[in-house]
C-alpha cells in the first residue's frame, strides 16, 4: 500500500559542506525528478533544494523500502557515497511525513521562525514536480493542502508578524512613532549596508523623500541617485536635519556627530514635530540621552537588536499555536489518504459481489421459466437486498477511521479473503475532499 | 418604563466594554465588531429613552444628576462611535468604553423620578446651554482615552521594552491626532455652551457672571483647555504634553460637574444627588 515518504536534511541535521553537496541547482532537477520516480517502487516524487534543506518527497508502494530507494537514489544522483551523508539524513513516512512538509511550507521549521522565503521555495519544487510530470494525484493534494495549512498558520498565528531583521524593526518603529509615514522624510548619514537596507524598507513602506549626506560629498551624490534621493554637505547638516522626521546614522566618527543640543535645537525649530533616530554606529553617532528629549526617540544597534530578540521569542509562542493547527490538518489529510486508499477495494468488492448477484439472478430466472413479472422482481429485489446488507459492514470497516497505520492491512484482509484481483493503477479517485 | 430603559443602558455599556477589553487581549476582531455593535444598540435604547423621558416631562430631561451623568454617558458613545469611524482606532474602545461605563453605572445607582422642573431651569436657554457643554465634555472624555494611549505607548517607545501594547496601540502620531482633533471641537462647544449659560444667566439671576463655584470651575477649566490649544497652534505643544493635559483637562471637566454640585454649594445646585 503506497505511503508519503520524506528523505531529507536541514540546517538542524546537517552542516553546510554536506548540504551544499546535496543540493540540486536549478537547471539539474528536471532531470533528477525523472531519475527519482524512476527509482524501484516510488511513483511520485517532488524535490525541495534550497539553502537551509535539502528534501525528496515520494510516494512509496512501502514506507522503508521507498526510503532506501531514495537514498540510492541521492547517492547515485551525486556520485557521493551513502555513509558520507546518511547519518545527517531524517526519513519520514505517513503522518511524520505529513506533518514534516506541512511545518517546513509553514515556516515552523525554519532557521529564522516564520520567515516568508520557504513558503515560495516549497511552491516552487512542487511547480517544477508538476512540469516534469513528476507528480499524480496523492502529492498533487498533499501538496496544494500544505500551502493551505501555511495561509491558516500565517492569518491564524502571528508567528511571521513581528520583525524580525534591524532593517524591519526600524521600519516598524518608524510606524508606530510616525503613522503611516506618508509624509515624512528620511535622512542617512554615513553609509552602510544596513542602513541603505533600512532606509530602502521605509521608502517601499511609504516615506516620502531621502536625503543623504556623507563627509565625502561625491559618496552622498552617488548615494542618493542610487535611492532618488538628495544629497547634503555634511557641512549643511545641520541646515537640513530640521526637514528629517527618520535620521538613519552609520558614520565612521569617534564623536557624536548629533549631541542632544544639536537635537534638542532641532526639535525646537521643528516645533516638536517628533523625530526618530537610528544609530547604526559603533562607536555611537548619536548621543543616547537624546531619548529623555520630549518627542525624540533614540534606538542604537543594541536597542533593535533587543527588539528582535523580543520578537522572536513572541515567534516562539506563536509557533506552539501553530503546531496546534498542524496538528489538526495531518489528522485531516490522513482521513482524506485512507479514503483514496480504500475507494478502489470497495469499488472492486461491489464490482464481484454484482457479477455474483447477475450470474446467480440469471440463473434462478431461467429455472422458472416464464414466470410472471412479479416473481421476477422479487427474485431480483432478494438479490440485491442480499448483497447490500452482506457488503454493509465490510465496507463500513474498510472507511472507518484506522489509527495512524493506514487501512493496510484492512484492505490486504479484504482482498484475501473475498478473493479480489489485484487492482490495476490504483490511481485514488480525483477531487476527493477531506474526511471522505 | 423610561427610567429602567435608561438604567437598562447600562448593561449594553458593560457588554460592549467587556468586549472591546477582550478585543484588545485576544485581538479577536469578532469582539470588536460585537463590542461597537452593544454600544451602538445601547445609545439607540439610550436616545429612545431620553425621547420617552422627554415627552413624559415635558423639558428636556438633563437637570438631575441622574439625567446628566446619563446624557453624558450616551453622549460620550456617540462622539467615540464617531472618532472610531474616522480613524479607525477600535482599541480606543477599551480605554473609552470604560469611561461611559462608570458614568452609565452612576447613573444607574441613582433615583431616576422624573420631578418637576425649577422654574429657574424653565427656559429655551436651558437646553442649548447644557447640550453644548455636554457635547463638549464628550469629546473631552474621547481626548482623556487617546491621551491614556498615548502615554502607554510613549512610555514603551521611550522605554525600548516593546511589549503586547506596543503592538495592540495605534501609532503615537495618530493618538497625538486624535487629541488635537479633540481639542480644536471641544473647546469651541465649551466655549459656546459657557457663553450661553452666562447669557442665560443674566436672564435668570440678573447677572453675567456670579462667581458661583460652578462658574469658577468652568472658568478653569476653559483656560486650561484655551492654554493647551493656544501651546499646540503656536508653541508646538504636542505629544506627551498635551497627553498630559488632555487628561488634566478631563479632571477638571468631572470635577466641575460632579465635584462641585456634590462638594461646593452654589447657585448651580439644584442638580445634586437628590434631584
Amino acid at each position: 500500500m503506497s505511503q508519503i515518504v520524506i528523505v531529507g536534511l536541514n540546517h538542524k541535521t546537517a552542516p553546510v559542506e554536506v548540504r551544499e553537496r546535496l543540493a540540486f541547482p536549478a537547471d539539474t532537477i528536471g532531470h533528477a525528478l525523472r531519475e527519482a520516480v524512476a527509482a524501484e517502487g516510488v511513483s511520485e516524487g517532488v524535490i525541495l533544494s534550497t539553502c537551509n534543506r535539502v528534501e525528496v518527497c515520494a510516494l512509496a508502494e512501502d514506507g522503508r523500502r521507498g526510503a532506501e530507494a531514495v537514498e540510492r537514489f541521492l547517492s547515485s544522483f551525486h556520485g557521493m557515497p551513502p555513509e558520507t551523508f546518511s547519518p545527517h539524513l531524517y526519513r519520514l513516512a505517513g503522518d511524520d511525513a505529513v506533518r514534516h512538509l506541512f511545518r517546513v511550507a509553514s515556516s515552523l521549521d525554519s532557521m529564522v521562525l516564520g520567515e516568508p522565503q520557504i513558503l515560495g521555495q516549497v511552491k516552487d519544487a512542487y511547480a517544477w514536480a508538476c512540469d516534469h510530470k513528476a507528480i499524480g494525484p496523492v502529492l498533487d493534494k498533499f501538496f496544494t493542502k500544505a500551502f493551505s495549512v501555511a495561509k491558516r498558520v500565517r492569518t491564524e498565528t502571528r508567528v511571521a508578524n513581528s520583525a524580525v531583521s534591524v532593517s524591519y524593526a526600524a521600519v516598524e518603529l518608524a510606524k508606530k512613532i510616525l503613522g503611516n509615514l506618508s509624509d515624512n522624510t528620511v535622512m542617512l548619514i554615513g553609509a552602510g549596508e544596513m542602513c541603505e537596507l533600512a532606509a530602502r524598507h521605509l521608502l517601499s513602506a511609504g516615506a516620502r523623500g531621502l536625503l543623504v549626506t556623507n563627509r565625502t560629498f561625491e559618496r552622498a551624490v552617488r548615494l542618493a541617485s542610487d535611492f532618488d534621493g538628495t544629497p547634503v554637505r555634511f557641512e549643511d547638516l545641520s541646515v537640513h536635519l530640521k526637514r528629517a522626521d527618520i535620521v538613519i546614522s552609520s558614520t565612521g566618527s569617534p564623536r557624536f556627530v548629533l549631541t542632544r543640543a544639536d537635537i534638542e535645537e532641532v526639535l525646537r525649530v521643528r516645533k516638536n514635530r517628533p523625530m526618530f533616530f537610528i544609530d547604526m554606529a559603533v562607536p555611537r553617532d548619536i548621543d543616547p540621552d537624546a531619548n529623555e528629549v520630549a518627542n525624540v526617540y533614540v534606538y542604537d544597534i543594541d536597542d533593535l537588536n533587543n527588539v528582535i530578540v523580543t520578537n522572536l521569542e513572541e515567534r516562539q509562542r506563536e509557533a506552539e499555536k501553530a503546531d496546534g493547527i498542524v496538528a489538526a490538518e495531518v489528522q485531516a489529510f490522513r482521513r482524506w489518504l485512507d479514503a483514496q486508499q480504500v475507494t478502489p477495494t470497495i469499488v472492486s468488492l461491489r464490482r464481484k459481489f454484482e457479477e455474483i448477484r447477475e450470474s446467480e439472478v440469471g440463473k434462478a430466472l431461467s429455472a422458472l421459466g416464464d414466470a410472471d413479472p412479479r416473481t421476477r422482481k422479487v427474485v431480483e429485489s432478494l438479490a440485491s437486498a442480499i448483497v447490500n446488507k452482506a457488503l454493509h459492514s465490510p465496507i463500513a470497516s474498510l472507511k472507518r477511521e484506522s489509527d495512524g497505520r493506514g487501512p493496510a492491512d484492512k484492505i490486504a484482509v479484504v482482498r484475501e479473503i473475498f478473493d479480489l484481483p489485484e487492482e490495476g493503477g490504483g490511481a485514488p479517485a480525483e477531487g476527493g475532499g477531506d474526511g471522505k | 418604563m423610561q427610567i429602567a430603559l435608561l438604567k437598562a443602558t447600562a448593561l449594553f455599556y458593560l457588554v460592549g466594554t467587556v468586549l472591546y477589553l477582550h478585543f484588545i487581549v485576544k485581538l479577536s476582531d469578532r469582539s470588536a465588531r460585537l463590542g461597537r455593535m452593544f454600544l451602538l444598540i445601547g445609545a439607540i435604547l439610550h436616545a429612545a429613552g431620553f425621547a420617552a423621558r422627554y415627552a413624559e416631562a415635558g423639558y428636556l430631561p438633563i437637570t438631575s444628576l441622574f439625567e446628566s451623568l446619563s446624557f453624558f454617558a450616551l453622549a460620550t458613545v456617540c462622539v467615540f462611535l464617531a472618532f472610531e469611524v474616522r480613524y479607525g482606532l477600535r482599541v480606543m474602545g477599551a480605554f473609552v468604553a470604560p469611561v461611559v461605563l462608570c458614568f452609565g453605572v452612576l447613573s444607574a445607582l441613582l433615583p431616576g423620578e422624573v420631578r418637576p422642573l425649577p422654574p429657574v431651569l424653565d427656559s429655551w436657554w436651558m437646553p442649548v446651554h447644557v447640550l453644548l457643554l455636554f457635547a463638549g465634555y464628550a469629546v473631552f472624555a474621547v481626548a482623556f482615552g487617546a491621551a491614556i494611549m498615548y502615554l502607554l505607548m510613549e512610555r514603551e517607545v521611550k522605554g525600548k521594552r516593546l511589549g503586547v501594547l506596543f503592538r495592540r496601540l495605534p501609532s503615537l502620531d495618530v493618538l497625538d491626532a486624535v487629541n488635537s482633533h479633540c481639542l480644536k471641537i471641544g473647546f469651541p462647544l465649551l466655549t459656546l455652551g459657557i457663553i450661553t449659560g452666562s447669557i442665560w444667566a443674566s436672564y435668570a439671576w440678573g447677572s453675567y457672571w456670579s462667581w458661583d463655584p460652578k462658574e469658577v470651575w468652568s472658568l478653569g477649566t476653559w483656560l486650561l483647555y484655551a492654554a493647551l490649544l493656544h501651546g499646540r497652534l503656536t508653541a508646538g505643544w504636542r505629544g506627551r504634553r498635551a497627553a498630559i493635559l488632555a487628561i488634566v483637562g478631563f479632571g477638571t471637566v468631572l470635577f466641575t460637574f460632579l465635584g462641585v454640585n456634590l462638594l461646593l454649594p452654589g447657585l448651580h445646585s439644584y442638580a445634586n444627588m437628590g434631584g
